[in-house]
């Protein structure tokens, strides 16, 4: 029986060890195992980015920077998730593929909401509130 | 390929019979499907399969935080204020509970590649109390928004058709105006606002309605607030305030000069929401009952994605106790492993986008 552990690549070998058409009738053992140093290191820069996005909070750099800055670090947080919690670094590009571009669908949407939105907000008017005299 | 077409061949020769009985149980390992041809083929289509349904997960929040995008762009003075009803606290904890039970999952996928039962068992089931511990704080946190009525729809204060089923304070029966009066005993009932209404009473005003309250349907048929005595109070969002206090810069003042000192953190809080609505433009109040609608419809649809996650690994549990998986066959394991990374994965950018408006 094969060791699994030897399908994991040393860091650095790529991430195409597994792709492609390569190990389609292969051993089943051939499994690519994430070492347990990727696994805890990625879950404590998760913890990091935690405390690190509850602090930058605190700080004020002007409205909208903290907002790019807040969502800066989410998406590093889910970047990292992605690529060694879900394993996409190793996977079949073709399953990166299919997050990105359901990202690209969500963005395109949010987008152009967001400058449809705009365009009413010069018209938008404060309601006019009775006074109950 | 002609490799694949020899497999098929040999295997179809095995077989015999098309209808044979043995057609589910042969040449394949006892995982495989007999329309795969090898489990790596089986495990990928998987694999595959559930990114396709991922993505349309992704797409389905994408609607929400698009409605949130668009909310907070026109409204942003209403997030700084109603963010101020969630915890920090409580977000960041239940955060690095999900984040923990991530990599518990993370890691019980290991366990399963590389055939550890006995510690793939341990993690899926700290995995699953992390789901039982993110709910209960959720509860925990959805439980006093209930009990401060900023709860859903008409059951929130801030709501237009808001009733007030749940006030601590009532108008009392025998007083004809609509607008909600803490005046006299009742005034010294209410624990928070007797020190600040005294006060208030103390400062006088200008004679000049708040316009702030909600709740307060008003009956034109009834005697103006202006009628009424200067200790009136009208209810308007956290606390109460001061219907003469004036509009303008007078009112936006007058809150502040109101906290009596060496009042307890969370009275003085509420005097800082007090001031902090005060100076909300009167048309933007309307509105601060949508950002609860977002804060549950976003909250609630994520944590019905917790809650099916648990189902999912505890079923992958019970089938991980029976010793089912290991190297040649873990992919339950994995997929619901990727499901549950997904539900931390929006968690992410719910905990900064609600809880921390800076």
């Amino acid at each position: 029986m094969a060791d699994p552990i030897q399908a994991v690549p040393t860091p650095g070998s790529g991430a195409h060890a597994h792709g492609g058409e390569s190990h389609i009738a292969s051993d089943p053992h051939h499994v690519h195992v994430v070492p347990m140093k990727i696994l805890v290191g990625v879950f404590a820069l998760l913890l990091v980015l935690t405390v690190l996005t509850v602090a930058v909070t605190m700080v004020d750099f002007g409205r909208t920077a903290n907002v790019w800055l807040a969502l800066g670090i989410a998406v590093a947080k889910a970047a990292a998730v992605a690529l060694y919690f879900m394993h996409l670094r190793w996977d079949s590009p073709f399953n990166g593929l299919i997050l990105i571009s359901a990202l690209f669908f969500v963005a395109l949407f949010i987008g152009v909401v967001v400058l449809d939105a705009k365009e009413y907000y010069i018209n938008y008017q404060p309601p006019i509130t009775q006074s109950p005299q | 390929m002609s490799e694949l077409v020899d497999k098929q061949r040999a295997a179809v020769a095995e077989m015999g019979d098309t209808f044979s009985p043995k057609r589910d149980h042969h040449v394949h390992p006892p995982h495989l499907a007999h329309h795969f041809d090898t489990p790596e083929q089986q495990f990928s289509s998987g694999k595959l399969g559930m990114w396709a349904f991922l993505a349309t997960e992704l797409l389905m929040f994408g609607g929400l935080f698009c409605a949130y995008g668009v909310y907070r762009h026109n409204h942003p003075e209403v997030f700084m204020y109603a963010h101020h009803y969630l915890s920090t606290f409580w977000g960041a904890v239940n955060t690095v509970i999900l984040i923990s039970s991530s990599f518990t999952m993370a890691w019980g996928v290991r366990c399963a590649q590389l055939g550890e039962t006995r510690k793939l068992v341990i993690l899926l089931a700290l995995t699953l109390l992390g789901g039982f511990g993110f709910m209960i704080i959720k509860g925990i946190e959805y439980a006093e928004k209930y009990q401060h009525d900023v709860w859903i729809g008409a059951g929130n204060m801030y709501h237009k058709n808001y009733h007030g089923d749940h006030l601590p304070q009532e108008p009392p029966a025998n007083q004809p105006d609509p607008t909600m009066d803490l005046s006299g005993q009742r005034a010294e009932g209410e624990p928070f606002a007797s020190p600040a209404a005294e006060a208030r009473g103390a400062v006088g005003g200008a004679g000049m309605a708040f316009e702030a309250g909600r709740p307060v349907p008003h009956d034109p048929n009834l005697p103006s607030p202006a009628a009424e005595g200067p200790q009136r109070l009208r209810r308007f969002g956290p606390e109460w305030i001061d219907p003469h206090a004036g509009t303008g810069d007078e009112a936006r003042i007058r809150p502040t000069q109101v906290i009596p000192a060496g009042l307890a953190p969370d009275v003085v809080h509420q005097h800082e929401m007090e001031l902090a609505y005060a100076q909300l433009p009167e048309f933007e109040r309307d509105r601060i009952s949508t950002f609860f609608s977002i804060y549950f419809v976003m909250t609630g649809l994520h944590g019905i994605h917790v809650l099916v996650g648990m189902g999912l690994i505890a079923w992958v549990l019970f089938r991980a106790w029976g010793g089912e998986f290991g190297p040649a066959y873990f992919a339950p394991v994995d997929l619901v492993g990727l499901y549950w990374h997904l539900v931390d994965l929006i968690w992410i950018f719910l905990f900064p986008l609600l809880y921390l408006i800076h």
